[in-house]
């Protein structure tokens, strides 16, 4: 298959101006500008193909994977970036590509007119490279997002586990719902964490809300404990369900040393004796 | 998967041990990692960077920054050129020593990250490689 | 040479680690407490580790072995102020220390300290 003619890439190259204006309205047209300031976008697409016609130029237009166009790759992925921490779609993201079809292919039917032959085959030549780009942007643009969503998978999981504090030097985690090992693990990080800033000399874990453990979090409830121990503090575990003490005794995990009670308050009311505090009604 | 950068550590005295966790603890804060696999990591580096010096008597550690996908990862590799180790299975056993350590270190330090790979082969040396990704 | 300096409080000693430890640092260490607990008598001694970012098998074994040193030279040890993360670490490696005590400051160290020397 043969490449883009240096003829093609000649006209690219004198008809800039035009090629750049005719892009920007069709971009404007097809809506992917929402959000983008107009000196951005200006500034984007003179970039994008002053690159282009440098990757034309040290590298052939059949392989966009080639080292002679990592300077284009790499500003895709920026713009893409860029693109989706704006929240813009991949639809608004490939159409900044797409975009440039329309203007590039009426300067190649113009300057072709004469061959129809070789105007067939620049214009699959060239619409090979844009779709070629636009699906670079488009996988880039992909893994963009799902940074965005990892992270706020994280966030989540660190708002979904408050760690309250029950009396001054007596910290709760009430967990609730099925535990995954993910899940525990960042609980009880911010558990030890909240000992440290609080200096809070006991820590009750309540499980009455949930329904099963299994053997990675049992696992990960006893290292917390042990953790805890280690900082200086101690742990209670309150709420163990029977079906929970039956999991734990079945998988033979040792709970020596580990002070469990039946609910939050048998835990809070041992706590509390600990600390030397007793609690009594006001006649 | 690509590599961001590469560099290499000597570990022939015990201030390299140091040293290597130093420059573990860098990379790693680099790599944008939270502090608990951080300390995790810098704890595994400390473990084989001493069998290195120890039992390997002296090598190095290779580093190398990963990038794949939406992930960071930093990879390690501990080599030496000492006397290897003849029983793997054993020397991965918990409190499994030939020296006078706890015999935590090996299966510690493999605890510790996400990926771990030993290789070698007695006269020849052993080449730890060790990876965690953010 | 480079040595961690070990403070007398009455009949405590005090050590704090805030250097990056090689091995023979924390053998020295060792060798120098248990040097002042028979000299001075000690009745407990306090490890302060809050300004440790890692401890490994080496200074989990050092610890271990203060704790047991101390202990048959009639002294209690307190080891205080260990960060979330290497308490974590700890665990992961298969180090938990048992037999070792533990406080969150120096504040709460030396109480229990006094405590325990008290019920002797």
């Amino acid at each position: 298959m043969a490449a883009l003619q240096t003829t093609t890439l000649n006209a690219m190259k004198t008809n800039q101006a035009q090629l750049l204006a005719d892009w920007a309205h069709g971009l404007e047209t097809s809506g992917a500008t929402r959000n983008i300031k107009e000196l951005d976008l200006k500034q984007q697409t003179s970039e994008f193909l002053q690159l282009i016609i440098a990757g034309l130029e040290n590298g052939n237009s059949q392989n966009v994977a080639a080292p002679g166009w990592d300077e284009i790759r790499q500003f895709l992925e920026k713009l893409s970036h860029s693109r989706a921490l704006l929240g813009q779609d991949s639809q608004q993201t490939a159409s900044f590509i797409f975009a440039l079809k329309g203007p590039l292919f009426a300067l190649l039917q113009n300057h072709y007119q004469d061959d129809p032959a070789l105007l067939a085959e620049q214009l699959w030549e060239a619409s090979e490279l844009l779709d070629a780009l636009g699906m670079h942007t488009i996988r880039t643009f992909q893994k963009s997002r799902e940074a965005v969503i990892k992270r706020q998978q994280e966030e989540l999981l660190e708002l979904s586990t408050p760690v309250v504090k029950l009396w001054d030097g007596v910290l709760a985690l009430p967990m609730i719902g099925t535990l995954d090992s993910q899940r525990t693990q960042v609980v009880m990080e911010s558990l030890l964490q909240r000992i440290v800033d609080t200096g809070s000399e006991i820590a009750i874990i309540d499980i009455t809300g949930v329904p099963t453990v299994d053997t990675l979090v049992a696992q990960h409830l006893l290292k917390t404990v042990t953790a805890i121990r280690l900082m200086g503090a101690d742990c209670i575990i309150s709420g163990v369900r029977p079906q929970i003490a039956q999991t734990i005794v079945h998988l033979g995990l040792d709970l020596q040393g580990v002070v469990t009670k039946a609910n939050l308050a048998d835990a809070l009311k041992l706590a509390l004796t600990r600390l030397g505090i007793t609690v009594s009604k006001a006649d | 998967m690509t590599v961001r950068s590469i560099g290499s550590q000597p570990i022939q005295i015990e201030q390299d041990v140091v040293l290597a966790r130093q420059m573990a603890r860098k990379l790693a804060q680099e790599c944008g990692m939270r502090l608990i696999d951080l300390t995790k990591l810098v704890t595994a580096v400390s473990e084989l960077a001493r069998n290195t010096m120890v039992y390997g008597g002296g090598g190095d550690m290779d580093w190398q920054i990963l990038d794949e996908d939406a992930r960071t990862g930093l990879r390690l590799v501990f080599r030496d050129e000492g006397p290897g180790i003849p029983d793997i299975k054993l020397a991965m056993t918990d409190g499994w020593t030939s020296g006078s350590g706890l015999g935590l270190g090996l299966t510690g330090a493999k605890r510790l990250v996400e990926e771990f790979e030993l290789d070698t082969e007695p006269g020849k040396g052993t080449r730890i490689t060790i990876t965690r990704w953010t | 040479m480079e040595r961690i300096p070990i403070l007398q409080m009455g009949n405590f000693l005090l050590v704090t680690i805030q250097v990056d430890m090689h091995d023979q640092l924390a053998l020295t260490l060792q060798d120098d407490l248990s040097e002042r607990i028979s000299r001075t008598s000690a009745r407990g001694v306090l490890i302060d580790i809050s300004a440790l970012d890692m401890v490994d098998s080496f200074i989990g074994r050092m610890i271990g072995t203060i704790s047991g040193l101390s202990k048959i030279m009639d002294a209690q040890t307190v080891l205080v102020g260990m960060q979330p993360a290497v308490a974590i670490t700890l665990v992961e490696l298969g180090l938990t220390l048992p037999g070792v005590s533990t406080a969150l400051n120096v504040e709460r160290g030396m109480k229990l300290l006094q405590d325990r020397v008290r019920e002797q």
